[in-house]
């Protein structure tokens, strides 16, 4: 699906960057032993501002769906309605990331079913971001 | 200098904090309520900040007193959640001949701004403590709360405007309209619509405790009565007719199981409520509504949208601090007035409050919707009626809170109105106020 490009900034770009390299890559804090997606500039747990990036398996489950018929944005509204799910990352399931689940129908989303990371090109600039499908 | 942000140090965000400092000592007596509308008409008179200072005359000229009796002001700024003008643009043609102007163009018209209501009303002459509650009303009122126990100020107006211009809130404006996405918006570029972040944790909390959207009906409908006999409410004033269980079900899906009616609609409006110590509220024309405590929940989400786990940990929280702040016991509510916009979010509230529990600590707000929650019922929920009853503006419920401890609601539940609570936003970002008839 088109998203928008993110335009990455100095704060984000491992992230960005990594995507770019089909690695997924997130903020941890050392000082809590706690993983964080968004990036943040400080642990929202512990208020650290020295997170470190560490690359994640790339493996989850899905946690929740909607399915969206009035998107806000514009270069989806073609393509409704479509899923969208919540993934919990195995290495900490308070985690969680956006999915479309490409190849999933409309409103069958097997909640709880495994998930590995892919990472799709964005229309605008090409800019990567994770993608999930589901596992076997 | 300029006007500060509330201070982290006066949340009361932490359990084992004891009783609140200042229970009982401050107290809510005049409510102003501007009118209604679904959108400016750019005209300077019915602008936000119009509609602001008709209600600071109202709720001043409610209490009794004299403008110059105001000493402080509690102001929140923001007066949208939806897309907006860019701070820059000049005011419509006419506008400097109705107000007087700030440096800020945009005060008044898409931003509150304690200057420019100070400057538009110069009979509150005795302003000294000046300060904004920022995002959402709730933080004004527990700010403004704070402020007086603390003794800052002895009788302070707590003020939000709100706008809607013309145009979607969302869709195709703004960020949402281009092909790049920066700051905070790039992470969420999948096109989520905003009731999504009540929708994800509405569809765990369906699969855990196996409950449906249908069931949301009853509370819904309820809401909608009990805004309709709110003579200052959006609906009562321009859509006067009441929902049915067959309209909710055949609301369109905006993001599943998220609807239509499931999210509020966007108005223009404004309140200002007079809040004083309660040695100074003896002498106001309204009964007071004491404070007994306030209490916060911040965000501590560590994904991309708040989970289930995280609003029922959260809001559980905020139930204890509460409890622990006012001493009161959930059974000790005889109201409950917790935020709903988005109404999918309300049972989290109600549930961290043990609202009407049997013993149930989760999973039994849906089955209570489907019992008697009316005001003239043994469990009245939200009886202000909410956003989706009257409107966005998130106060809706703090002003009825006040009413209803005073008797003078429109919606006043029947049984005896001693003690009630009130909150918003979200579970996770939330200010929370239990009032109360009596100090003590």
């Amino acid at each position: 699906m088109p998203k928008q490009s993110p335009i990455p900034d100095d704060f984000d770009r491992p992230f960005y960057d990594a995507c770019n390299e089909d690695r997924l890559v997130i903020q941890f804090c050392a000082m809590c032993s706690r993983y964080q997606f968004p990036p943040r500039r400080a642990c929202v747990n512990c208020t650290n501002v020295n997170l470190a990036w560490q690359q994640v398996s790339g493996r989850g489950r899905i946690q929740s769906r909607v399915v969206v018929y009035d998107t806000p944005t514009s270069t989806l509204i073609p393509d409704q309605p479509f899923n969208v799910a919540t993934i919990a990352l195995e290495e900490e399931p308070d985690v969680t990331m956006f999915s479309h689940l490409p190849g999933v129908p409309v409103d069958e989303v097997p909640i709880g079913a495994q998930v590995e990371v892919i990472f799709e090109a964005t229309p605008a600039t090409g800019q990567k971001v994770p993608e999930w499908r589901v596992v076997g | 200098m300029p006007i500060p942000n509330t201070p982290f140090s006066w949340h009361r965000n932490k359990e084992n904090l004891g009783i609140w400092h200042g229970r009982g000592k401050v107290a809510a007596t005049g409510v102003g309520t501007s009118p209604t509308a679904r959108r400016w008409d750019e005209k300077p008179e019915t602008s936000m900040g119009a509609l602001t200072l008709a209600a600071i005359r109202k709720a001043i000229d409610d209490a009794g007193i004299r403008p110059s009796d105001i000493d402080g002001i509690v102001l929140t700024p923001e007066s949208t959640t939806g897309v907006t003008n860019d701070p820059n643009t000049p005011p419509p043609e006419g506008w400097d001949k109705v107000f007087k102007m700030v440096d800020y163009p945009q005060a008044g018209i898409t931003r509150g701004d304690i200057d420019w209501v100070l400057l538009n009303m110069p009979e509150l002459s005795n302003v000294q403590f000046k300060m904004y509650g920022t995002g959402c009303m709730s933080v004004a009122f527990t700010t403004t709360a704070e402020a007086i126990a603390r003794g800052h100020t002895h009788t302070c107006l707590v003020v939000r405007g709100w706008h809607n211009l013309a145009g979607r809130y969302y869709v195709g404006q703004g960020a949402a309209a281009l092909d790049t996405a920066s700051g905070p918006f790039k992470y969420g570029a999948w096109g989520t619509p905003a009731c999504s972040t009540a929708a994800f944790p509405f569809e765990e909390y369906c699969r855990k405790y196996g409950k449906t959207h249908d069931m949301m009906a009853a509370f819904v409908v309820e809401q909608r009565r009990n805004g309709l006999m709110n003579p200052d409410g959006f609906y009562s004033q321009h859509r006067p007719e009441m929902i049915t269980v067959e309209d909710y079900l055949a609301g369109r899906w905006i993001a599943k199981p998220a609807n239509i009616y499931d999210n509020d609609l966007p108005v223009q409006a404004a309140l200002a409520v007079v809040m004083t110590t309660a040695e100074r509220a003896k002498d106001h024309k309204p009964k007071p509504a004491y404070v007994l405590t306030h209490a916060q929940t911040r965000p501590e989400t560590q994904g991309v949208t708040p989970s289930l786990e995280s609003w029922e940990r959260l809001s559980d929280k905020m139930g204890r601090m509460l409890y622990e702040g006012s001493g009161l016991q959930p059974e000790d509510l005889d109201f409950e007035n917790m935020y709903d916009g988005f109404t999918l979010f309300h049972q989290f509230h109600l549930e961290g409050l043990r609202f009407a529990s049997r013993g149930e600590k989760r999973g039994y707000a849906l089955d209570l919707y489907q019992t008697d929650i009316s005001i003239e019922g043994p469990n009245p929920v939200s009886p202000s009626g909410g956003n989706s009853g009257n409107g966005r503006t998130r106060w809706w419920n703090h002003r009825d809170s006040i009413l209803q401890i005073q008797g003078r609601s429109p919606s006043q539940i029947k049984k005896p109105a001693n003690n009630g609570v009130s909150g918003a936003h979200m579970p996770h970002f939330c200010d929370s106020l239990i009032w109360s008839s009596s100090p003590d």
